[in-house]
């Protein structure tokens, strides 16, 4: 039973592969076919990592991530980088500490910078501040199938630049097919061949925001595994106890219904 | 209690004995968990029990919620964030909580129209009624309240817009809603406040419903016929009712395990599908969001509170009466609130003497237009304020008004009602004992 539910979503999943275009409100959000979309949905480790590396040579310039602990990274369901690598990678960035009245290196128990800009975002959340799809007729029934559409809504930003500009009192805006209104203050930050991964995936534009998006729907939502988990659990126990008490409840009235029936 | 004959407590034990001079409890409880209940309800009776779980599941994860929340505004964001991450379970307690609330208003949205389709607000059962829509009040107020806390973006405009509506009072309204805020604007001491209030009025709530339950259990259960258990002697009643346990205990039972499998399903694989995205960005009073919707279960009200706009010939006319004193605002806001005041109004104004909407031929086609009317209002409430919606919901306002004061009234003179079974014990014949039957709804 199990396994045929398993065969079946894992089928179901493989179907809606590919990447299809989706209209929502005022931006255009592209589908993708993130691992962990779905109730059996999971983050995929080494993207999360790949994730990582793009967040941290390109996002972190500007953004912050100050609701993320940095030991989370070695969380099983994130990243689950080993330990050393995790307060290395602390240890790289600093931190104003009030008792030392100076500066000093992160160690895991701190949390990721905030942003550096003040007008760029924190990242911590986006991936859920956002909703890429809205239909039919903004009812937001197609996020049933979809997903509410956040991390396919970075995806599409990033890849979504024309390359037209304009400047509007002074500041630069970029044309954006994703962004509501299509003018952003953010320039294009992706490039083909921009960096490279160590596990040797592709480096393409669109598998650099896939892996930067799946990374931010992790960091805004870092327990989603263990969440998945807890639902199928309940779901399954309860639809045994539900089965149960459908059977006592058919016995219990069981005399009181023939009885009516002989009466 | 007077309510319908049967068997009471007797305590046997010496134990039981000492204690029931002392503190008759036992009985107490004896005599709540064996009502007799007419053994024809449907599956519609089973919200009571639903909504009971819900205030449970509200209360015990609130409870441990508040242990690790923080309700201040630099901090209260921050702190949802912390239990989100960094508490054990604690993503669950909160998700579990959020979505509690969304169960509970579907639950309740659906015992209110079980309610109105079976004339469960008919003589003798209006005080039931009208607990029934005091609690749903504090529902909504606690709610809204419970929304505010997380200080995200919709939390803070949210309770802008809606502590604006008093503001639209004449003469008072300004300095009422500084004083409900604490201040000039949404801020600290409104957080404040909003967190203290949504941690009592839930106990109201429970003190409410245990009055509802009193209520009811004193006139005995509506049921699907509308006809009344027999209560000449114990022998008839025991023919038209069954006691609560354990009969309707397991049929409840059961009925919200089916429940708990979707809710779970809910909260385990798109726990974030009820919310609006903007409550996950942190309260900025500078930033206002292209769109202000409350939740769900506010739209229909919402939609009517919109309605009435100044070019509106209603609208026109009240302000001409009243000297300008009633503007377009504070109209919407009357409204609103009137909208919620004809439905607990009910009992006085429908004048059938017929209670359920089965042997009502022409109620039944209003009622169901009644519903897609929630639902439209639902709708458009979450729209933008723009055509079409402003006239849909226009259109939509005025038939929830119109059901309660026109035709509920004219109804009961002009409707030829069918002949309803003379008993319960012969509608539940109906049902199980001739083959060709309608079979159990």
């Amino acid at each position: 039973m199990l396994r045929k539910i398993a065969i079946a979503a894992v089928a179901a999943l493989s179907l809606s592969g590919g990447v299809a275009l989706a209209a929502g409100a005022g931006g255009t959000t592209q589908k993708v076919d993130f691992s962990f979309k779905g109730p059996f949905g999971s983050f995929d480790q080494n993207q999360l990592q790949r994730g990582l590396q793009v967040y941290t040579e390109i996002c972190s310039a500007c953004h912050g991530l100050r609701y993320v602990p940095l030991r989370t990274l070695a969380d099983e369901g994130g990243p689950n980088l080993p330990e050393n690598q995790v307060r290395a990678y602390a240890g790289q960035l600093e931190i104003f500490d009030r008792e030392l009245d100076d500066f000093r290196p992160r160690t895991e128990t701190d949390h990721f910078p905030m942003s550096n800009l003040e007008n760029a975002p924190d990242l911590s959340l986006m991936a859920k501040a956002r909703a890429g799809f809205h239909g039919p007729y903004g009812s937001g029934i197609n996020q049933l199938i979809n997903g509410i559409g956040g991390p396919e809504y970075i995806y599409s930003l990033l890849l979504g630049y024309t390359g037209e500009e304009k400047t509007e009192a002074g500041v630069t805006l970029y044309e954006n097919t994703a962004y509501p209104g299509q003018w952003i203050a953010m320039g294009p930050v992706l490039y083909e061949d921009q960096l490279e991964f160590a596990d040797g995936s592709s480096n393409s534009m669109e598998a650099v925001a896939e892996d930067v998006a799946a990374f931010l729907m992790w960091t805004a939502e870092p327990k989603m595994m263990a969440r998945k988990q807890t639902g199928f659990v309940a779901v399954i126990f309860l639809s045994v106890l539900t089965v149960l008490l459908y059977l006592t409840n058919k016995r219990i009235w069981l005399p009181v219904k023939r009885k009516e029936k002989n009466a | 209690m007077a309510g319908i004959p049967h068997d009471h407590y007797e305590p046997k034990s010496g134990g039981e004995k000492w204690l029931h001079s002392r503190l008759p409890i036992l009985g107490l409880l004896y005599d709540t968990i064996m009502i007799p209940t007419p053994k024809n309800l449907n599956w519609m009776w089973i919200w009571g029990i639903v909504l009971t779980v819900c205030l449970a599941l509200q209360i015990i994860t609130g409870i441990i919620l508040v242990m690790h929340y923080t309700p201040h505004v630099d901090h209260a964001f921050a702190s949802v964030e912390h239990i989100m991450r960094n508490v054990n379970g604690g993503h669950m307690l909160r998700y579990l909580h959020q979505n509690g609330a969304h169960l509970f208003f579907f639950a309740v949205y659906l015992h209110i129209f079980r309610g109105l389709y079976y004339g469960s607000y008919k003589a003798p059962r209006e005080i039931t009624w009208i607990i029934g829509m005091l609690i749903y009040l504090l529902m909504m107020a606690t709610a809204f309240m419970g929304y505010v806390l997380p200080w995200g973006q919709m939390s803070f405009w949210g309770a802008t817009v809606i502590t604006g509506l008093f503001g639209a009072i004449p003469f008072v309204g300004e300095s009422l809603q500084t004083w409900l805020l604490g201040g000039p604007a949404v801020d600290n001491a409104t957080l404040n406040r909003f967190f203290s209030l949504h941690y009592l009025l839930p106990m109201v709530i429970s003190a409410l419903v245990a009055t509802h339950i009193w209520a009811f259990h004193t006139t005995g259960n509506n049921n699907p016929t509308g006809v009344e258990v027999r209560r000449t002697s114990k022998e008839d009643a025991e023919k038209d009712t069954l006691p609560f346990w354990p009969y309707f205990v397991l049929k409840d039972l059961f009925a919200l395990g089916l429940i708990m499998v979707i809710f779970f399903a809910l909260v385990g694989f798109m726990p974030n599908y009820l919310g609006h995205p903007d409550n996950y960005i942190e309260a900025n009073a500078l930033v206002t969001p292209s769109h202000i919707v409350p939740e769900w279960y506010f739209l229909p009200f919402y939609a009517i509170l919109r309605a009435f706009t100044a070019d509106v010939w209603v609208v026109i006319a009240a302000n001409w009466i009243t000297g300008g004193i009633i503007d377009a605002k504070f109209f919407g806001v009357l409204a609103m609130f009137g909208a919620i005041a004809v439905m607990a109004l009910a009992p006085w104004l429908d004048t059938s003497r017929v209670r359920s909407g089965r042997y009502r031929p022409m109620f039944k086609w209003w009622f169901a237009l009644l519903c897609v009317d929630f639902v439209v209002l639902t709708w458009v409430g979450s729209m933008p304020a723009e055509e079409p919606y402003a006239t849909i919901s226009l259109i939509a306002s005025a038939y929830w008004f119109a059901y309660f004061l026109i035709i509920l009234p004219l109804l009961g003179v002009i409707e030829k009602p069918l002949a309803a079974p003379a008993t319960i014990e012969d509608d539940f014949k109906s049902n199980y004992g001739a083959p060709t039957g309608t079979p159990a709804e």
